[in-house]
């Protein structure tokens, strides 16, 4: 028992290295999604074409596969190698944040082109009958709309993504999961601490459910049902 | 032409490999998945959270840490089991059989809540048409209910196939030989870490693509009878 307890704060450091790791990912694949998924919903084909590339390598292929790509397969070039960007690229976080990035960068397009294409039509006729540039149509119709009507799709790439960040462990990452594996290789506590890791991955994942509910809450607070009148 | 080093047949095993597991994982997860629907649906109160509880955890946790504990942590449990009833030997699971388990246990909690959706999209009506034909409950079972529930529930089962392919890859952290193990082998032979892992996402994009056209072929068959009608 108090070789668990004494390991604890450790696991705890992991936790925040998950959260850390997943933020990061999301943030940065919600950047890469809003371009990609309004150029795979162009009327041309041709700018259709590389989003939908991107999203059918990284959706069919396994996320571990992605990450060791680019964390061992680039050091293969020695034009990478010598680059400026190496110094990044040799360090097994951010090649994590990266992959996990593209990744789920190519997930979160295909939700919002979900959402996008359900925007009802008469919503952006009316936006250009109102005189709309195209620029300010997304900025101020398109998106938004998008966001709020693939916001609870998204909640679950949201988890997925918090799921994924496991596989940072086997590039050497102390995550949840990492720190759990490297406590077992000196205890051999194998159920005790994957056990504790399972239990930080369900706390984490049910406070993002909370925070997602809440945006929801406010996104699409118009769809709210009405307050019951006060009875007299 | 890419040089593999001899490689090539390695790999293709390493592929056969994986869709071994997957299969296996698959078969298992739709037994899971119909009995914890049932369990759900059965309405007993301690069947229900036992169903409930599963769900919630297994798809709170990441598939990595379901892996990483059934092959690490089945050992001990399996020895003390053997040891309660007697046995005095060190019980261990084959990495094959431990990582279908895993798979299987990660696709059986999801297929659950696509089971359970299918069968709350049947009519009670076709129930009771069916026992006021005079068919018994598993006889309705049989010919009413679960052909509309296999149709109903295909594309969902699909996405989770083609979800557990991909997590095929996670088994190769605890040494089974699939196509990513494979692939690492060969990697730490020919240091060409680029070059074999875009041959394992190609080989992983191309399984994708075979599984996505089966799919297809089979939510065809299975919507036979809802072929709209062709004009004459």
């Amino acid at each position: 028992m108090d070789d668990i307890i004494e390991r604890l704060p450790e696991m705890l450091i992991g936790a925040v290295t998950t959260v850390e790791l997943t933020l990061l990912a999301l943030v940065f694949g919600i950047v890469l999604a809003v371009p990609t998924a309004l150029a795979r919903t162009s009327r041309h084909l041709a700018v259709r074409a590389v989003p939908y590339a991107y999203i059918f390598v990284f959706r069919g292929s396994p996320l571990l596969v992605q990450m060791f790509l680019l964390y061992y397969g680039l050091s293969q070039f020695a034009w990478i190698r010598e680059s400026a960007l190496w110094p990044i690229l040799r360090q097994p976080y951010w090649c994590a944040v990266i992959a996990f990035a593209l990744n789920t960068g190519a997930y979160t397009a295909e939700i919002l082109r979900g959402g996008i294409q359900s925007i009802p039509k008469g919503e952006i006729e009316a936006a250009k009958a109102c005189g709309m540039s195209p620029f300010l149509m997304t900025r101020r119709i398109v998106l938004p709309r998008a966001f709020r009507i693939a916001w609870p799709a998204y909640g679950n790439e949201v988890i997925f993504m918090l799921k994924g960040s496991a596989l940072a462990s086997t590039i050497t990452l102390l995550d949840i999961t990492g720190m759990a594996r490297s406590i077992i290789a000196e205890n051999y506590l194998a159920l005790e601490f994957f056990g504790i890791a399972g239990v930080l991955y369900l706390l984490i994942s049910w406070a993002f459910m909370r925070v997602l509910r809440a945006v929801e809450g406010r996104l699409n607070g118009h769809l709210r049902p009405p307050p019951e009148p006060v009875k007299t | 032409m890419i040089d593999l080093h001899g490689f090539g047949l390695q790999l293709a095993m390493g592929a056969l490999m994986t869709v071994e597991i997957a299969l296996g994982a698959c078969a298992l997860g739709l037994v899971l998945g119909l009995g914890c629907a049932a369990m759900r649906l059965s309405g007993v109160k301690p069947l229900v959270a036992i169903a409930q509880a599963y769900t919630t955890v297994i798809r709170g946790i990441p598939e990595l840490l379901v892996v990483l504990l059934v092959y690490f942590g089945s050992a001990r449990v399996l020895t003390g089991i053997a040891e309660s009833l007697g046995y005095d030997e060190y019980v261990e699971l084959s990495p094959f059989v431990a990582g279908v388990i895993a798979l299987g246990l990660t696709f059986g909690a999801y297929a659950a809540e696509v089971f359970r959706g299918a069968f709350l999209a049947v009519p009670l009506g076709q129930i009771e048409a069916a026992r006021a034909l005079g068919m018994s409950p598993a006889h309705a079972f049989r010919r009413i209910l679960l052909p509309q529930v296999w149709r109903i529930a295909l594309p969902g089962l699909g996405n989770l196939f083609l979800v557990l392919l991909k997590d095929t890859s996670l088994v190769s952290v605890a040494g089974m030989e699939e196509l990513m193990r494979k692939t690492s082998i060969a990697v730490s032979f020919t240091k060409e870490p680029f070059t074999f892992f875009a041959v394992a996402t190609v080989m992983y994009l191309g399984m994708t693509v075979i599984c996505t056209a089966v799919l297809h072929v089979m939510e065809r068959r299975a919507n036979l009878g809802y072929r709209p009608l062709t004009t004459i």
